[in-house]
C-alpha cells in the first residue's frame, strides 16, 4: 500500500446523500479480474450526464472528494474505492460512510475522513480551490487559512502514514493465531 | 457482567488484543464467490502466500451465472467463473460449482448445508453476509482486501462495532411477512441509521419467525447501514439445523446444543442503542424510490418532496422520483409494472416460493408483464419441483429458472431494459441495480406475485377482489 501523509489538491464536490457503491462502480465492471484500471468507469452512468457534478471543468485533476452523508453505502465491492483511487481521488470527506466502503478505503490507501455535516458543507464552498489534507496533523487547511481538525483512528492513521501491509502486520502475530487455533479450532 | 449475544461471540473469537490496535478476530467460516475473490487470490499468489485454512473456506458460483440452461455467452463472466475454479483448485478450496447440485446463492447454500451455525464468525466478500446472523452468528460482508486477509490468516483486524437492540413490539397483522417487517424497519431507521452498529433483533415477532424469515430480516440489515444483524439461537434454529449435511451429529450435536443455548443475551445486557419498531399497524410495504429506506405502505401515495424539511433529503427524493418516473401523490396501488422478479438472497428460499405460489395458483400473469421465478439454490429448486411449485408458476405464466443471483444485480443475462418497472423481491432498488435505467420496487414474494397477476401493485390481502 502507498503511504499517505499530506495532500494539497483541488476538491470536487458531490453533495448527494446515500451515494451507493452501485453508482460509484456499476455492476458491469465487476466482472474484471484485475485490481487496476477502474478509474475510467467511475460513476459510469451518472458521468454520461453533462450536468453531473464531477464533469465540471473546475474539478479536473481533483484528488479530494467532498461527499454527502452515508457515502459508499450498499454493496461491499472494493471496485468502488479502486475506481476512486485510480481516478486520482486519494481522500474522501463526508459526514458518514458506509461501513464496508470505509474499511475498504483504509485497506487500499484512500483516506476516508468523517466531519460533521456543517463542516463538510463549509468545505464544499471551496470546491475548485485547493485544500491541504494533513494526516499527520489530522487537519484540513482551506483557502481562508482556517485549519479544520478531524478525528481518525490511530491505528489506521499509523498504517496509512507508513503504507503498511495489513496482512504482513497480522502475520507477525502468527504465534497468537496458532495458539487460538490450538485451543479452539477442530481439525 | 451481563453480556449480549454479540459480546459473547466477539470475546470468544479474540486472537489478540493490544492497546491502540484493532482486535484480531478469528474467522470460523469464509464464504467465497466469483466476483470479489479473483483479486484476493491473485494477491496471495503475488505475495507467495497460501490459504491458511482451506477447510474453513467454501466457494460457490452465483452472481454471474445465467439462469437459463446452456453455455455462458459472456466472455468476461466465463473468465471470472473459470478464475474461481482455477483458484479453488490451486489453493485447495472446496467449490460448489454450477451443476454440482449444491450450488446456489452463497447466502442460501451456507445455511441449507448446515455450514452456518450459531456462535460462529462468518465473513464473505458480499454485503449480504449479514443473512447468516439469523442463526446467532456474527456475520458481515468484507471487501476484497479483507477477503485476501482472511484467506491468508483466517483472521481480521477489526475495531469493535457499537451494538443496538432492535426490539419489535406488537403482533404482526395477518398476511404480513418478514420482508414487510424489515422494509418497515429500514423506513423508520433510515439507510444510514445503523452505520457503525451491529443490530440484535428481539421481540415475540422475531421469535415467531421461521429461520427463513429471520434470514430475510438479517439479510437486509445492511440496507439500514448496519454491517451485521443477529437473532439469538433458539429451538427454531436448532430444529432447522439438525440433520443438515455439515451440522454436528451424534454426541457432537448434544455438545453443540449446550454451547448454542448459552449464546442468548443475558438479562440486563447493555447495548449502545435501543430501537423500538412497532409492527402492530404495519401494512405490506413497497419501495417507491432509489434506496430501501424510500418505502411506503401499499395503501399510501408517492410522497411529495416539499414535505421533507431537510434539504438534502428533499433533493434526494426529487432525484429519486425523477429517476423512478413517479409523480407525488400517485397511489402506490396505481403504479403499473412491466416485470416481476422473485428471487435473490433475500427471498428465494422454499418458504418464499411457497408464499408466491400460493398467490399465483390458478391465476394468470397480467398481459404485458414478464415474471421470473429464480430459486436461491439448486436444492431449493429440487424441493420446489417436488412440491409442484414450478408447475403452479409455469401454469400461471411465470418463467421458472435455474438458481443464481439473477436479476437482483444484473451481472448475468437477467436484466431490466431501460425504463422498465419491476416488482422485485430483492434487496436494493438503487439506480441501475437491475439494469441501466431500470426502475425497481422492493416487495415481499407474496406482493410480487400479486403484482404479477394484477399488473400493478396491489395489497395481496385483497387480491381476491381484483378482477382478473
Amino acid at each position: 500500500m502507498r503511504a499517505f501523509t499530506k495532500l494539497t489538491a483541488v476538491p470536487a464536490v458531490l453533495d448527494r446523500a446515500d451515494v451507493d457503491t452501485d453508482q460509484i462502480m456499476p455492476k458491469q465492471f465487476l466482472k474484471r479480474i484485475e485490481r487496476t484500471g477502474f478509474g475510467e468507469f467511475l460513476f459510469f452512468d451518472w458521468a454520461k450526464d453533462p450536468e453531473f457534478e464531477l464533469n465540471r471543468p473546475e474539478y479536473r485533476g481533483a484528488k479530494i472528494l467532498l461527499a454527502g452523508r452515508n457515502f459508499g453505502c450498499g454493496s461491499s465491492r472494493e471496485h468502488a474505492p479502486w475506481g476512486l483511487q485510480d481516478a486520482g481521488f486519494d481522500v474522501v470527506i463526508a459526514p458518514s460512510f458506509g461501513d464496508i466502503f470505509r474499511q475498504n478505503c483504509v485497506k487500499i490507501g484512500v483516506v476516508p475522513i468523517v466531519l460533521p455535516a456543517a463542516q463538510v458543507k463549509r468545505l464544499q464552498r471551496f470546491g475548485g480551490q485547493e485544500l491541504t489534507v494533513d494526516l499527520e496533523q489530522q487537519t484540513i487547511e482551506d483557502p481562508s487559512g482556517e485549519l479544520t481538525p478531524f478525528p481518525f483512528d490511530a491505528f489506521d492513521r499509523h498504517r496509512l502514514l507508513n503504507g503498511l501491509d495489513d496482512i504482513g502486520l497480522t502475520l507477525e502475530h502468527e504465534a497468537d493465531i496458532a495458539a487460538y487455533e490450538a485451543a479452539h479450532v477442530r481439525g | 457482567m451481563a453480556r449480549s449475544l454479540f459480546d459473547k461471540i466477539w470475546e470468544g473469537h479474540i486472537v489478540r488484543e493490544a492497546e491502540g490496535e484493532p482486535t484480531l478476530l478469528y474467522v470460523d467460516l469464509h464464504l467465497v464467490h466469483e466476483v470479489t475473490s479473483a483479486q484476493a487470490f491473485e494477491g496471495l499468489r503475488l505475495a507467495g502466500r497460501n490459504v491458511r485454512r482451506p477447510e474453513l473456506t467454501v466457494a460457490t458460483m452465483d452472481h454471474n451465472v445465467p439462469t437459463l440452461p446452456g453455455p455462458i455467452e459472456d466472455p468476461l463472466a466465463r473468465a471470472q467463473l473459470d478464475a474461481l475454479r482455477r483458484n479453488c483448485e490451486a489453493f485447495g478450496v472446496r467449490l460448489y460449482a454450477t451443476g454440482s447440485g449444491r450450488e446456489g446463492i452463497v447466502h442460501v447454500i451456507g445455511p441449507e448445508l448446515g455450514l452456518t451455525q450459531p456462535g460462529m464468525t462468518i465473513v464473505c466478500g458480499d454485503s449480504h453476509t449479514s443473512t447468516h446472523g439469523a442463526f446467532g452468528a456474527l456475520a458481515f460482508g468484507v471487501g476484497t482486501s479483507e477477503v485476501e486477509h482472511v484467506l491468508a490468516t483466517q483472521t481480521l483486524p477489526l475495531g469493535k462495532p457499537k451494538t443496538a437492540l432492535v426490539r419489535f413490539e406488537g403482533s404482526l397483522p395477518l398476511g404480513l411477512t418478514p420482508k414487510d417487517v424489515v422494509l418497515g424497519m429500514i423506513g423508520q431507521v433510515g439507510v444510514s441509521g445503523g452505520v457503525g452498529h451491529v443490530f440484535e433483533y428481539a421481540g415475540d415477532v422475531i421469535s415467531g419467525f421461521s429461520m427463513e424469515g429471520r434470514m430475510t430480516l438479517c439479510n437486509m440489515t445492511i440496507e439500514a447501514g448496519a454491517r451485521a444483524g443477529m437473532v439469538a439461537p433458539d429451538d427454531t434454529t436448532f430444529a432447522y439445523l439438525e440433520g443438515r449435511e455439515f451440522a454436528p451429529a451424534g454426541a457432537a450435536w448434544e455438545q453443540a446444543l449446550d454451547r448454542w443455548r448459552s449464546l442468548a443475551s443475558d438479562p440486563g445486557a447493555r447495548y449502545d442503542r435501543e430501537i423500538v419498531v412497532d409492527v402492530e399497524t404495519l401494512e405490506p410495504q413497497v419501495t417507491w424510490g432509489t434506496n430501501p429506506g424510500m418505502v411506503a405502505p401499499v395503501g399510501a401515495v408517492v410522497p411529495d418532496p416539499v414535505d421533507y424539511a431537510d434539504p438534502d433529503e428533499r433533493a434526494a427524493v426529487e432525484r429519486a422520483l425523477a429517476y423512478m418516473a413517479l409523480e407525488p401523490g400517485t397511489p402506490i396501488d396505481e403504479i403499473r409494472i412491466d416485470r416481476v422478479f422473485i428471487g435473490s438472497c433475500t427471498n428465494a428460499r422454499i418458504e418464499d416460493l411457497r408464499a408466491a405460489a400460493a398467490v399465483a395458483a390458478g391465476k394468470q400473469v397480467a398481459p404485458g408483464v414478464t415474471a421470473l421465478v429464480v430459486p436461491g439454490s439448486a436444492a431449493v429448486k429440487r424441493l420446489a419441483e417436488e412440491e409442484g411449485l414450478d408447475q403452479i408458476f409455469v401454469r400461471a405464466g411465470f418463467e421458472w429458472r435455474n438458481a443464481g443471483c439473477s436479476m437482483c444485480l444484473g451481472m448475468n443475462p437477467d436484466v431490466l431494459q431501460p425504463g422498465e418497472r419491476c416488482a422485485s423481491t430483492s434487496n436494493r432498488n438503487f439506480e441501475g441495480r437491475q439494469g441501466r435505467l431500470g426502475r425497481t420496487h422492493l416487495v415481499s414474494p407474496a406482493m410480487a406475485a400479486a403484482a404479477a397477476i394484477a399488473g400493478r401493485f396491489v395489497d395481496v390481502r385483497e387480491l381476491e377482489a381484483v378482477p382478473a
